[in-house]
């Protein structure tokens, strides 16, 4: 009878327990919040070297794994952002940023797709300009407005005179 | 000004063809390394067989650094060919990256021992601040230390040939 009654508990105890077990991926301990909010933003930002298009939070590879280690370690020893990205580029190269910083080698990646931008809207004013010259000369053979009325003005003249 | 303009499509496809010929024959998975230039990165670790070991001890000749582990297929793979490297007295230095010291012992034993020494990184960090991202890598160094190529994936016959000796006999006769 009264394992009847426990029943819907026992079952209801075993679900609300085993959901925790699935948030868990890494067990990771920081010192303040911050700090791991810092971790998790540089995992999100620094690329795994072994896969072609990965972050380090997303990669199971060993590197990956490595490296994460790595940002942790250097975290504790208390080293900003920039100087961890500042030591895996001197170790792994400009690769690991998935933002690389602007310099002469990069310099087309930033501001290449801008350049091109500009010139696709230089070569569609020179076309839109260019359509309304043929326009204004053609087709009707008038070369503005002023002229057209007056060649309607003179026409409506001699229909009334009829 | 007309007839000009009418190669402008053309100019682009011989552009064009020009970076997507240039695209075929790059490999997208080799990075070039941060290190070229550079002193090969400070360490202090213990060799396979107990020997306390520095970035010092790899100074004083030319020389291949190449990383391995038993768990890498492709390190059995170039092993006879470093095992040949060896033999011209070619000196080669071992690191042996995040692998297990009496498995590196019996694979030395079993397929012969090329190494001058090699360092145990069982943790990986050595490799880590050499940029390691894959074993097998090799790397040569000159003289002084001074890291000079890098090659990922393994040495064979046509890599060495093409890639490394010509660097090897330009660092040599410095």
């Amino acid at each position: 009878m009264i394992q009847k009654l426990m029943k819907p508990y026992i079952a209801l105890f075993v679900l609300l327990f085993s959901c925790s077990s699935f948030g868990v991926i890494e067990l990771l301990e920081f010192n303040t919040e911050t700090e791991k909010e810092r971790y998790r933003t540089l995992i999100d930002e620094l690329r795994c070297p072994k896969c072609q298009n990965q972050n380090l939070s997303d990669s199971d590879s060993q590197i990956a794994i490595d490296l994460r280690q790595k940002v942790r370690d250097l975290i504790d020893e208390g080293k900003n952002d920039e100087e961890i990205k500042t030591h895996l580029v001197a170790r792994y190269g400009d690769f690991v940023l998935y933002r690389p910083e602007v310099k002469d080698v990069t310099f087309l990646l930033w501001y290449g797709p801008a350049g091109l931008l500009f010139i696709g809207v230089i070569v569609v004013i020179f076309v839109i300009r260019r359509n309304k010259q043929d326009n204004s000369s053609s087709p009707d053979g008038f070369s503005s407005e002023e002229e057209r009325q007056a060649k309607i003005k003179q026409l409506m003249n001699k229909n009334s005179e009829k | 000004m007309r007839r000009i303009a009418l190669f402008i499509p053309f100019i682009i496809f011989l552009l064009l063809g020009f970076f997507l010929f240039r695209g075929l024959s790059l490999d997208p998975k080799e990075l070039p390394s941060a290190l070229i230039g550079k002193p090969f990165p400070a360490f202090s670790a213990e060799t396979i067989d107990s020997k306390q070991v520095s970035e010092a001890d790899l100074k004083g000749n030319v020389s291949l650094v190449n990383i391995w582990a038993t768990w890498c297929p492709t390190c059995k793979q170039e092993h006879a060919y470093l095992n040949k490297l060896a033999r011209e007295s070619i000196k080669i230095y071992g690191v042996n990256y995040k692998d297990e010291t009496d498995k590196a012992i019996v694979w030395l034993n079993q397929l012969g021992n090329p190494y001058v020494f090699n360092v145990k990184d069982e943790d990986g960090m050595i490799g880590l601040d050499l940029g390691v991202y894959g074993a097998p890598e090799t790397y040569l160094l000159d003289k002084n230390g001074v890291v000079r190529l890098k090659h990922v994936g393994d040495v064979n016959d046509r890599v060495w040939k093409e890639k490394i000796q010509p660097e090897y006999q330009k660092w040599s006769s410095q």
